[in-house]
C-alpha cells in the first residue's frame, strides 16, 4: 500500500511497489494526459512534478512516491491556463500533441526554478524531451514567452 | 499514388448524386446523397451522408474523415467549409468519424488531405449557404436575391437573422441535384474570410491540458491489457512452445495466447495478458518462447543492399517508368562525357512518440477496434480475414494519433489486438513496448541508387538515368494500387516518385527495382515523404555533382534545366506553370540565403529543390542549408535552413508553416541524426539509446516563406522533408570539398571524404 498526493488529492494505491508511477497515474487514477513513450526515461512524454521537480514517471517506482506530492498535466492549473499552457496555446505549439504534456510539465518546473532563464538554458533543459513532430522552434519561443509572462513582463 | 488519388476523386464524382438539407431532431443536417452500392435492388437509390450539421444553438459540426496526427487537418477542412458557408468560426466544431463504408475510401497520407478535400467541402459549404439564404429570406420576408450571408447570419439591408434562429424555426428542407451543385459558385479569392487567414486551430487547447484522447487512452469496461512478444523476424514467425511457470508467480498475470492469424498479418505473435500492462510486461520478461527458424533470421543491412546492387545490374529486373524518351543507351554511347555515382540510404524507423496500440472487443456481434489509424480501408480486410467475419461486422473508431508519419497507414497492429481479444473472449488493449514497436515497425527500406548523366561536347546535359532498388511497401500491402510502367509491368510509385523530376535532361530513364530480399525480411513502410525521401537525396546531390563537373554554379545549372516546356510545361489545374514554378523557388531561396556571398572558412551553403511527392500534385520547394564543418572531427553543424515553398493557395497559414517546420527538421534528422541497420533479420536500434532523432539543442535557425499564389492548394506535410538532406550534403561539399553519398551522414564519413 502506497500513499501519496495526486493533484492535491490523497491517493492510496495497492499496486506492487515496483510499478512505475506512470502506469498508476494512467490506469489506476485514470489520468491519461501523462504519456508512455520510451519506458527508459529518454523521451520525456511521461514527465510529472514530484515535490515540484520534473521527473520521468516511467522510471519512478511507486514505492519512491510514498508521502510525496505528485502533479500531472491535469493538475498544473485548474483551468488549463498556467502561463506555460497559455504560451503553448498562443503560439500553437502542438502538432500531434502526444509529447506536449511532458514538454509543458518540464518547462513549468524549469521556469519555476530559473525565472531568468537564458536561451542556452532553455536548450539545455528542454533537450531531454523528444518531439517527433519537431515543434522545437515553437517550444523554444513558447518557453521564452512563458518566462516573460511569469515575471510579469 | 496516381491510381489511388484518381480512384478516390473518381468515386466521389460518381457517387455524390446531389445534396440534401433536412431538418433532423437536433437541428439541420447537410448531406451528400450517395449512390447505394449494396447491390440490393430493393435498397433505396440514394443514402444521405451527413457532411455537416447546424444545431439549435447555431453550432456547426463538420465531419472529418481524415486522421488527426498533428497536421490540424480538421481545422483546415472545417475552414474550407466554414468559409463557403459563411459560418462564424467560433461556432465551428470538428468530429472525426468512424469507419462506416458511407464515407468512401479512408486514407490520410501522401499530403493529399487538403488537396482532395477542397472541392468537396467547399461545394458542401456553398450549398449550405444557399440553403440558409433561401430560408433566411423567407423568415425575413424578403427576396433571396436581396440577401447575403456573413459570420453566421443572413443579411438583407438592415434586417438580419442568425443561422441559429433559422434552424430554430424548423422545417428547413432543400435538395440540390448534382447539376445544381456543379453550378454553385465558389467564392473568389478576395472574398475569402477564413481560408488563408490566421485562426486558432480547433485541437490546440486539448493538446495542452492532457484532455486529448489518443488511441493509447481508449478504455472500455472489463478490459484487460495485452503485451505482445514480437518474434525475431517480421515474417514467417511460428512459436514452438511457451513456458510460463515463472510468470504465474507475478500478480496480475492472466495468460499468454499464441495468435492464430489466417490473414498472416502478425505471424508468430504471442500476447501476454495481464490485469495491468505492467503485470503483462513483467510476466513477458519471465516467459520463455522458442520459435521455428525463418529464412531471413540472418539477413543483414549489407545483404539487402548488395542484393539491391545485383538487381540494378541485371537489366531484366525492374520497371522503367513512362517518362517519354527513355532510350538512353544510344545517347550515353554518343556522349562526350558521362558522370556515374551510387547513392545509398540506411533503414529508418518511424518511431512515433505513441507506441502502436489498439483496443479490440466484440459487442452484440459487432467488432469494435479503437485505435489511431491513417488508412482504415486498408486494414479492414485484414481484420475481416483474421477474425473470420465480414467487413461489415467491424467498425473502427479513430482516435488522435501520437504521430503518424506513415506508420499508421499500415494498421497491422490492430490485427494483433483483435485476435488477442478473440482468443480470450474479453476486451483487450494491446500496447507495444517501445522495443517491440521498433522491431515490428514498417521501416523505410534501405535503398541503393545508381545515377548516370550524359553530356555533349559543350557540356550540355543530353541524358540521365536513375535506378532505384529498395523494398516496395505497396507491392507487399496493396499491389492493386501499383500503376503500370512503360512495358505494362506494375511498379510501386512510393518507391520511385521524385526520380520522375521536372528537369529537362533529354533522354531520361527512371527505373524502379523491387528488392525481394527486403520485402521478405521486413514489411516495407511508407515513411513521411516516401520515395522522394531517398530519390531526391540522390537526385539533388547528383545534380550538384554534375554542376561541379561542368564547372557551373549549382543554382544556375538547375535554373538552366528547369524549363517549362514539353512534358515539364505543367497542366491545369494542379501543375500550372510547371518547371518555371520550381525555378522560381530555387531563385528565391538562393537570394534569401545570400547565395554567392563570401563565408568563413569551413562554412558552406548548399541548395536542393523538390516538387514534393507526385508530378500530378506538385508542391514546389527549395532549401538552402548553411553548415559549418569541423575539419578535425568531421562534425557537421547545421546553422540555418532557408526554405521557400509554392504550395498554391495556403488554406491555413500557421498550420502550413508548422508543417514546413516539422517536415524540414525531419529532413535534418534523417540526414544527420537517425538511421539503423538490419542485423540478424531485424533492426538493430530498438530504443532511444541507439536511435537518436533530432533534439532541441541541435535545431538550427529556420527561415521559411511561401510564394503568394491563388493556384490549387496542394500538400505540405511532406515536401520540405526531402530537400534538407541533399542541401546539407551539398553545403558540406561547398564547405570542405567532401562529397557524401550515404544518409545518415556521420562525422566519420565526412572526415573520410575530406581526405
Amino acid at each position: 500500500m502506497t500513499k501519496f498526493t495526486l493533484n492535491g488529492k490523497e491517493m492510496t494505491v495497492e499496486a506492487d511497489a515496483d510499478t512505475p508511477l506512470l502506469w498508476v497515474i494512467r490506469d489506476e487514477a485514470g489520468l491519461t494526459g501523462t504519456k508512455f513513450g520510451c519506458g527508459i526515461g529518454m523521451c520525456g512524454a511521461c514527465t510529472v512534478h514530484v515535490g515540484g521537480k520534473a521527473q520521468r514517471s516511467c522510471l519512478l517506482p511507486l514505492s519512491a512516491a510514498e508521502g510525496l506530492e505528485i502533479v500531472t498535466i491535469e493538475g498544473l492549473d485548474p483551468k488549463g491556463e498556467h502561463p506555460v499552457q497559455k504560451a503553448w496555446q498562443d503560439l500553437q505549439v502542438p502538432q500531434c500533441g502526444y509529447c506536449q504534456s511532458g514538454q509543458i510539465m518540464q518547462a513549468a518546473a524549469v521556469l519555476k526554478d530559473n525565472p531568468d532563464i537564458s536561451d542556452a538554458d532553455i536548450d539545455a533543459q528542454m533537450t531531454g524531451n523528444l518531439c517527433r513532430c519537431m515543434t522545437y522552434t515553437r517550444i523554444r519561443a513558447a518557453v521564452r514567452q512563458a518566462a516573460t509572462a511569469m515575471k510579469g513582463g | 499514388m496516381t491510381r489511388l488519388s484518381k480512384s478516390e476523386s473518381g468515386s466521389l464524382a460518381l457517387s455524390r448524386r446531389g445534396f440534401l438539407v433536412a431538418a433532423v431532431g437536433t437541428g439541420v443536417a447537410f448531406s451528400f446523397l450517395t449512390a447505394c452500392e449494396t447491390g440490393d435492388p430493393n435498397a433505396p437509390a440514394y443514402e444521405p451522408t451527413q457532411w455537416f450539421a447546424i444545431d439549435a444553438n447555431g453550432i456547426v459540426t463538420v465531419n472529418i474523415i481524415r486522421a488527426e496526427m498533428g497536421q490540424h487537418v480538421g481545422t483546415s477542412i472545417a475552414r474550407i467549409l466554414a468559409d463557403e458557408l459563411d459560418a462564424k468560426w467560433e461556432d465551428v466544431r470538428i468530429n472525426h468519424v468512424d469507419s462506416d463504408p458511407k464515407w468512401g475510401l479512408m486514407v490520410t497520407g501522401g499530403s493529399w488531405s487538403v488537396w482532395q478535400s477542397y472541392p468537396l467541402y467547399s461545394k458542401a459549404g456553398a450549398a449550405g449557404r444557399a440553403a440558409m439564404i433561401e430560408a433566411g429570406a423567407t423568415a425575413l420576408g424578403v427576396e433571396a436575391a436581396s440577401c447575403s450571408a456573413a459570420n453566421g447570419e443572413v443579411i438583407s439591408g438592415d434586417k438580419k437573422i442568425s443561422y441559429r434562429d433559422i434552424v430554430r424555426r424548423g422545417g428547413l428542407t432543400k435538395t440540390f441535384t448534382q447539376e445544381e451543385i456543379d453550378a454553385l459558385a465558389i467564392k473568389p479569392v478576395d472574398q475569402r474570410k477564413l481560408i488563408g487567414k490566421p485562426v486558432t486551430s480547433l485541437d490546440i487547447v486539448e493538446k495542452t491540458t492532457g484532455a486529448a484522447m489518443f488511441g493509447i487512452d481508449a478504455k472500455v469496461e472489463g478490459m484487460v491489457y495485452g503485451y505482445p512478444i514480437i518474434p525475431p523476424t517480421r515474417n514467417g514467425g511460428q512459436v514452438n512452445y511457451v513456458m510460463d511457470p515463472a510468470a504465474k508467480e507475478i500478480k496480475g498475470y492472466l495468460e499468454t495466447v499464441v495468435l492464430k492469424d489466417k490473414s498472416n498479418t502478425v505471424p508468430g505473435w504471442a500476447v501476454v495478458i495481464g490485469e495491468t500492462w505492467w503485470a503483462a510486461k513483467k510476466a513477458a520478461e519471465a516467459i520463455t518462447l522458442e520459435y521455428q527458424p525463418t529464412d531471413t533470421m540472418e539477413v543483414s543491412e549489407k545483404d539487402i543492399q548488395d542484393h539491391g546492387r545485383k538487381l540494378i545490374n541485371d537489366a531484366s529486373k525492374g520497371v522503367v517508368l513512362a517518362t517519354g524518351a527513355t532510350n538512353t543507351a544510344p545517347v550515353f554511347r554518343a556522349a562526350k562525357s558521362t558522370l556515374d555515382a551510387e547513392y545509398t540510404t540506411a533503414t529508418a524507423l518511424h518511431f512515433p512518440m505513441e507506441p502502436m496500440n489498439a483496443l479490440a472487443f466484440e459487442k452484440d456481434g459487432k467488432w469494435e477496434i479503437h485505435t489511431g489509424n491513417q488508412w482504415q480501408s486498408l486494414v479492414l480486410p485484414w481484420l475481416a480475414a483474421a477474425l473470420e467475419v465480414p467487413e461489415t461486422s467491424i467498425v473502427m473508431k479513430t482516435y488522435r494519433l501520437g504521430g503518424g508519419f506513415g506508420r499508421r497507414l499500415n494498421g497491422d497492429y490492430a490485427v494483433g489486438a483483435a485476435l488477442a481479444s478473440k482468443a480470450i473472449g474479453k476486451p483487450v488493449k494491446v500496447v507495444l513496448s517501445r522495443e517491440a514497436d521498433s522491431k515490428f515497425d514498417s521501416v523505410r527500406s534501405p535503398s541503393v541508387q545508381k545515377m548516370r548523366m550524359a553530356f555533349d561536347k559543350d557540356n550540355n546535359v543530353i541524358g540521365m538515368e536513375q535506378h532505384v532498388a529498395c523494398g516496395w511497401p505497396t507491392q507487399v500491402m496493396i499491389p492493386a494500387f501499383m500503376p503500370p510502367g512503360e512495358d505494362g509491368k506494375t511498379y510501386d510509385p512510393f518507391a520511385i516518385s521524385g526520380a520522375d523530376h521536372w528537369y529537362s535532361v533529354g533522354a531520361h530513364k527512371v527505373r524502379a527495382v523491387s528488392n525481394d530480399l527486403a520485402n521478405a525480411t521486413f514489411r516495407p513502410g511508407w515513411l513521411r515523404s516516401v520515395g522522394p525521401g531517398f530519390t531526391n537525396w540522390a537526385l539533388e546531390s547528383f545534380m550538384d555533382e554534375a554542376a561541379h563537373k561542368v564547372k557551373a554554379d549549382p543554382v544556375q545549372f538547375r535554373l538552366n534545366l528547369l524549363r517549362a516546356e514539353g512534358a515539364n510545361a505543367g497542366t491545369a489545374p494542379n501543375s500550372v506553370g510547371g518547371a518555371s514554378r520550381q525555378a522560381n523557388v530555387v531563385k528565391l531561396a538562393a537570394e534569401k540565403a545570400g547565395w554567392g556571398q563570401p563565408l568563413p572558412a569551413g562554412t558552406g551553403l548548399g541548395l536542393a529543390t523538390s516538387f514534393g511527392q507526385e508530378r500530378n500534385m506538385p508542391t514546389w520547394v527549395a532549401c538552402v542549408a548553411r553548415v559549418n564543418v569541423d575539419r578535425a572531427t568531421g562534425r557537421v553543424k547545421v546553422e540555418k535552413l532557408t526554405l521557400v515553398a509554392d504550395a498554391g493557395t495556403i488554406v491555413d497559414p500557421d498550420g502550413a508553416r508548422a508543417q514546413m517546420e516539422g517536415a524540414s527538421l525531419w529532413g535534418l534528422s534523417l540526414a544527420l541524426h537517425e538511421g539503423t541497420e538490419f542485423e540478424n533479420g531485424n533492426v538493430k536500434a530498438l530504443n532511444l539509446g541507439a536511435y537518436t532523432p533530432l533534439r532541441l539543442s541541435d535545431v538550427p535557425e529556420l527561415d521559411i516563406s511561401f510564394v503568394e499564389s491563388s493556384e490549387v492548394p496542394v500538400g505540405l506535410g511532406e515536401p520540405a522533408t526531402t530537400v534538407v538532406g541533399p542541401a546539407i550534403g551539398n553545403a558540406i561539399f561547398n564547405a570542405v570539398g567532401a562529397r557524401l553519398r550515404h544518409i545518415p551522414i556521420t562525422a566519420a564519413a565526412v572526415k573520410a571524404a575530406m581526405s
